[in-house]
This record gives structure tokens, C-alpha cells and sequence, in this order.
């Protein structure tokens, strides 16, 4: 019963590190249908923003307050990421729309650049960011079953993220604007929405959702300039699993692969469990071309 | 149509001048080192070829190529590894605890089967994933992220069966080809010799195929699918037989890879270097074999001569490559070449149309990003 549980509960957090890796994708990816090959980098952008401000409690900041800089890093990952994310759409991406192959090998450059900037700025070896001493330890369920507080403040993380971007899409004016120009870019901006304006902060948002996830990150091993690169696949697999362009699709895929991830390495062993899950991902993709929600469209190209 | 046999009689000449350059000159004044990295690059263009034809001609972006050159060069490495060997069990598995052969490893004794098999695994694992993809229309973008994960699979697989493939290490320290040694400088240019002859041989083969409906269709079906679609033809089917067609390239050229550098392992089959192969296509010209062929050369002889001065230029020189060419020449070195030549050529072709098309598309065509007259151009 303790396995079982304890087997659920690891699904359940394997799939919140991929909804969080995958959220800001959905984003830029689902509903801007950038292909941006660098979101993995700005996770990392936001894991080493989570080290840098670890330094800066510990210089100038007094003991007793040192785990709260965890709490000041999350929002300060997610305004320097969607700084970068700004700035990399407006130099680069917005020649790109409407090119996604292209955008797909651009950003990769980015990529390369972006990790070989952090190697040379921070080191090749991995750094180590301390958890705050208030996530340490877990909750005792039974005798055989703690869940560790981490694990818990990811998944809370998750939906919070969650529960925030739904709110923005879908209760406030800018998200109601943003919806409008990826639906119907002419009639938006007929209407008098500054589309170039929504694109810009639409994937800096995006980008953004991309440090808070690398500030979190940070919580489970040490993190290094190719951080990224073990999550970008895994998050594009999610958002095309989930099918493009819906939220709930994101989520669906998350914890598909999560819970199938988990069930399958249990099964079997680490490598071949995560081939066997490529490799459904792939067989189901025959059955659903489009994803677990898919937008029903009559558009032919 | 004087100007069409003109235009072959220079392209022949250009053809028999690359060919005495690659097959005499290289190999009389280049040292042993070099020639053995041309040859390297050589075979890189094989498989540039290859992902020419499937992205530049009929535009699916594969970015699992990688996965196809490594299957090849496996297939290869199995059997130089059992010469190597000369009949007992190959050092890794000995030092993982097999006792005996593995049955799948057993045939691998043959030559011609481990070539027939570099180039046929490839193109029967392309088949299978072609035809399950393109069937059910998965297109573009999506197609490459599948692709992508086909290279995860893979890599991770090959790590983790350390037993049956020398996990992260891969297959290295061969001794023999065919009973002559690998490491004297005449085996190694007459290996070089046979890839540049493959390299001909293959150009020309691809150049024939673009050359008739066939490469027609393939452009056909990279500027509108469902124009293609309703004019009869299937484009599954077209797209299934150029993937494994490629497929099968790139399993040739990693064969020939193999003999020349003398390891494969699977950090040369994953994510990062069937992305590096595409940026190769991408920097020669898409849509152009020659392009092909240059790309590869060119961006791995830069590679080999910027990381050896300098090691972590490279990946700021290539990640700038990446955004400088999509960004400010999409059509590459041959697009480059062409617009410094073919000036002429374009205005002729413009001044063709009637009047009024080239009133409804003025502004279009000059900067014509996305669309031109003829319909979605891939860039």
C-alpha cells in the first residue's frame, strides 16, 4: 500500500516538474507557435538567478533571514528570464513568425550562446544551490510514507502557476487580448490591440513562467550551463501531447507522461522506461495526431 | 535554349574539376592528418545530400538524422570490432561479463553484411517511422520534435545497453579493414579515395532525382502539400521513400565515417549533432546540392580549425552561424552566390509577368518573406 501511494506521489511530482518545465512553452509554443529551441536556457537563466541571489543573502543579508531568499528569487527568476525573452523577441523572433523551422534553428543558436555565456561567466562544473532549511525534512503520512517538503512546494508551485495563468488568460483584459490576437491577428488589431505590443510581452510572459520554473529547479540537484537541455525535449513532448494552443492539454500531457513515466521506470529500468514512453508518446500521436485537446479546425494549411 | 546547354557544359566542368581536385590533388599534396579529415568531412556531405533532399527539397526538417548516421557507423564499428578482436569476444563486453557473442552481433563477422546492413537498418527504421508519420499527416514542426525524441531514444537506449554496445564510450580501437591495417596512410587514402567516389557517385544519383518529375513532386510537396494532394499524387508516399532514401545516405556516410575516425559512440547520434547536420544544409543553401556539399565541407573545417585555437569560441561562432544564416541569408552560400552572379536572371524572370500581377504583388516579391506569387515558399 506504502508503494502504491508513495508510486502515486512520484507521478504526481514528476509530472509537476514537467507541467512547470512545459507551462511557459505552452505559452509560446501552444499559442504563439514560436518554436523557441532556447526556453530550456531561460530555465536555466532562472536556476542561476536562484544561485546568484543565494550569494547575495549570504554576503550582505544576516543569518537569520537567509531562507527567505528563496521566497525573493522566484519573482526575481521570472523578471530577468522574461527580460532576456523581451529582448530575444525583439531582435530576433518577431522576423521569425510564420517560419517556425526557422525559428526552431535560430533559437537553438541562441541556445548554444546562451550556454556557453553561462559556462564562461559562472563555470563549466555544476553549482550548488542550499534549499531553504524551511523545505527540508517532509510530511509523515504512515510509518513507511514521508513526502518530502520539496516535493510538496513544487507541486504547489505548479498550481499556482497554473491557477495564476489561468486567471491572466481568462479573467483579466490583457489575457482577454492576448487570446484575441493569437485567434484573429487582422480582426485584433482592426480593433485597435497593438498585436506587435501583445507578441512582445506575450512570450516575455512565457519566457518568464521559464525562470520561475529553473528557480525551482534549483531545489532538486545542482544545477550547470546545460540544465536546459535535459528539459526541452520532455517539454515539447508534453505541449505536443497535450495538443497546442490549450492549457488543460498541457496539464493532460504532464501527467500522462508523468504518471506513465513513473509506473514504467518502477516496472522496469530508468533507460528503458523512458524509451518505452517515447515510444507510446509516439503510438498515441498515430491515434491522435493532434494531441490529447486538440482545437477543432477546418483549416486546411 | 543555348543558354540551358551552356549552363551544363559549365556545371560538367565544374563537376570534373572538383573531382581532380578531390581524387589527385588532395591526396599528392595533403599530409596524412588532413586527408583523413577531408575524408571525414567527405562523408558528412554524403549525409548532407541526404538531408538536403528531405529538408531543402521537399521541406520536412528531420532532426534525427543523427540516429540514422549512428546506426551505420555501429553496424560498421561491429564488425571492425570483431576484427579487431580476431575471434575471441570483443574487450567491452568482456569487461561488462558476457561470456558469449550476442546472436544479433554473430553476422557482423561479414563485410558486406555489416555495409548492407549500415545502409539497410537506417532505411528500414525510416520506412516504419515514415510511413506511421506521414500517414496520419503529422507535418512541419511537429515532425521534427518526433524526430528529435526519435534521438533521445536512441542515445539513451545505446548508453544504457552497455553490454551489447559499449555504452557512452561507443566502439573504438579497431586494428584491421578486410585484413589491412587501419592505421597505415595507404589504407586511410584509399579509404579517403572510395569516399570521395561515393560522394560523386551519390551527387550525381541525387542530382538525377531532383532533375525529373520526381524532384518536382518533392518541390511540389514542400510548397503546398494539399495543392500536390489534389492534383493526384499521394505525398505520404513520397515523403516515406525520400525519408528512407536519406535515411539510407546517412547510414552510408557513418559507415564510411567509421573506417576514417576510428570511434563512434552515441554522443555523435544525438540531439546535438543531427542539429549541427542541419545548420550544415542550411549554411550551403537549402534546395541546392551543391550547397549541400559545400556546408558540410566548410562549417566542419571551420569547426576543426576554430576549436582547436580557440575551444569555446566555437559554440558562440556556431550559435551565431545559426541566427546569422536564418536570419540574413536563408538561402545560404549558394543563395549568396547566386545574388552576386544571377542578378540578370531574377529581373528577366519578373519581367515575364503581365503587368498587372506585378502591380498586386508590388512590395511583395522585393522583400518577399513569407509568400511569393507562386504560393507558401519554404524558408
Amino acid at each position: 500500500m506504502d508503494t502504491l501511494l508513495l508510486q502515486i506521489f512520484n507521478g504526481l511530482s514528476v509530472s509537476s516538474i514537467l507541467l512547470l518545465i512545459a507551462l511557459g512553452l505552452a505559452i509560446t509554443f501552444g499559442l504563439m507557435k514560436v518554436i523557441n529551441m532556447a526556453h530550456g536556457e531561460l530555465i536555466m537563466i532562472g536556476a542561476y538567478v536562484a544561485y546568484v541571489t543565494q550569494l547575495f543573502f549570504i554576503k550582505y543579508v544576516s543569518k537569520e533571514f537567509f531562507s527567505f531568499y528563496f521566497i525573493v528569487a522566484i519573482p526575481l527568476a521570472f523578471v530577468v528570464s522574461a527580460l532576456v525573452g523581451l529582448l530575444l523577441e525583439n531582435v530576433l523572433i518577431r522576423f521569425l513568425y510564420g517560419r517556425p523551422l526557422d525559428s526552431l534553428l535560430a533559437t537553438w543558436g541562441v541556445s548554444l550562446i546562451l550556454q556557453q555565456l553561462a559556462r564562461n561567466i559562472f563555470g563549466a562544473p555544476n553549482v550548488d544551490v542550499v534549499s531553504p532549511s524551511w523545505l527540508n525534512g517532509g510530511l509523515r503520512i504512515t510509518a513507511g510514507l514521508q513526502l518530502p517538503y520539496k516535493r510538496l512546494f513544487i507541486i504547489a508551485m505548479v498550481v499556482f502557476c497554473i491557477a495564476g495563468v489561468y486567471f491572466f488568460f481568462y479573467h483579466t483584459a490583457n489575457g482577454r487580448k492576448i487570446r484575441a490576437v493569437m485567434q484573429n491577428r487582422e480582426m485584433a488589431a482592426c480593433l485597435g490591440i497593438p498585436t506587435r505590443k501583445v507578441d512582445a510581452y506575450t512570450f516575455a510572459f512565457g519566457s518568464g513562467l521559464a525562470g520561475i520554473a529553473g528557480c525551482t529547479l534549483s531545489l532538486l540537484g545542482s544545477i550547470g550551463p546545460s540544465l536546459g537541455t535535459y528539459y526541452i525535449v520532455d517539454a515539447f513532448m508534453v505541449v505536443v501531447l497535450g495538443g497546442v494552443g490549450r492549457l488543460i492539454g498541457t496539464v493532460a500531457g504532464a501527467l500522462s507522461i508523468g504518471i506513465l513515466n513513473t509506473a514504467l521506470e518502477f516496472g522496469t529500468t530508468a533507460t528503458i522506461g523512458k524509451v518505452l514512453v517515447f515510444s507510446i508518446v509516439i503510438a498515441f500521436l498515430q491515434w491522435r495526431p493532434l494531441g490529447l485537446f486538440a482545437i477543432r479546425s477546418r483549416a486546411l494549411d | 535554349m543555348e543558354g540551358v546547354s551552356k549552363y551544363l557544359v559549365k556545371e560538367k566542368l565544374i563537376f570534373l574539376l572538383a573531382a581532380v581536385l578531390l581524387l589527385v590533388v588532395a591526396p599528392l599534396t595533403l599530409s596524412g592528418f588532413r586527408l583523413n579529415l577531408l575524408g571525414k568531412f567527405l562523408a558528412f556531405a554524403i549525409l548532407a545530400l541526404g538531408i538536403d533532399l528531405i529538408w531543402g527539397y521537399t521541406g520536412i526538417l528531420s532532426l534525427g538524422h543523427g540516429v540514422f548516421f549512428g546506426l551505420g557507423a555501429y553496424c560498421m564499428a561491429m564488425y571492425l570490432k570483431l576484427e579487431a578482436a580476431a575471434g575471441k569476444l570483443p574487450d567491452f563486453m568482456v569487461w561488462s561479463g558476457l561470456n558469449d557473442l550476442p546472436w544479433f552481433w554473430e553476422p557482423f563477422r561479414h563485410a558486406g553484411f555489416a555495409l548492407g546492413m549500415a545502409i539497410l537498418l537506417p532505411v528500414v527504421l525510416a520506412t516504419i517511422l515514415g510511413f506511421l508519420t506521414f500517414r496520419n499527416r503529422i507535418q512541419g514542426v511537429y515532425f521534427s520534435i518526433l524526430s528529435q525524441a526519435l534521438a533521445i531514444i536512441f542515445t539513451t537506449l545505446f548508453i544504457g545497453q552497455q553490454k551489447y554496445t559499449g555504452g557512452t564510450n561507443g566502439l573504438t580501437n579497431y586494428k584491421t579493414i578486410l585484413g589491412y591495417s587501419l592505421s597505415s596512410p595507404v589504407t586511410q587514402t584509399v579509404l579517403y579515395l572510395i569516399t570521395a567516389v561515393t560522394l560523386g557517385w551519390v551527387y550525381l544519383l541525387c542530382r538525377s532525382m531532383v532533375k525529373t518529375r520526381f524532384g518536382r513532386v518533392l518541390m511540389a510537396i514542400r510548397d503546398g502539400e494539399n495543392r500536390a494532394r489534389f492534383t493526384g499524387y499521394d505525398p505520404a508516399l513520397y515523403k516515406v521513400f525520400i525519408y528512407a532514401f536519406s535515411a539510407g545516405l546517412a547510414g552510408l556516410a557513418g559507415a564510411l565515417f567509421v573506417t576514417q575516425v576510428g570511434i563512434i559512440s552515441p554522443a555523435m547520434m544525438g540531439i546535438v549533432p543531427s542539429i549541427e547536420m542541419a545548420i550544415w544544409v542550411a549554411i550551403g543553401g537549402r534546395g541546392t546540392l551543391v550547397g549541400a556539399i559545400l556546408g558540410a565541407i566548410l562549417v566542419n573545417a571551420a569547426k576543426s580549425s576554430l576549436s582547436e585555437a580557440f575551444p569555446s569560441a566555437w559554440l558562440f561562432f556556431i550559435g551565431a552561424l545559426f541566427v546569422g544564416v536564418v536570419i540574413f541569408f536563408p538561402e545560404g552560400i549558394m543563395g549568396f552566390l547566386k545574388s552576386l552572379s544571377g542578378q540578370q536572371r531574377g529581373k528577366k524572370y519578373y519581367g515575364r509577368l503581365p503587368q498587372s500581377i506585378l502591380d498586386m504583388t508590388k512590395g511583395g516579391l522585393g522583400n518577399g518573406w513569407h509568400y511569393s506569387l507562386l504560393g507558401k515558399r519554404h524558408r
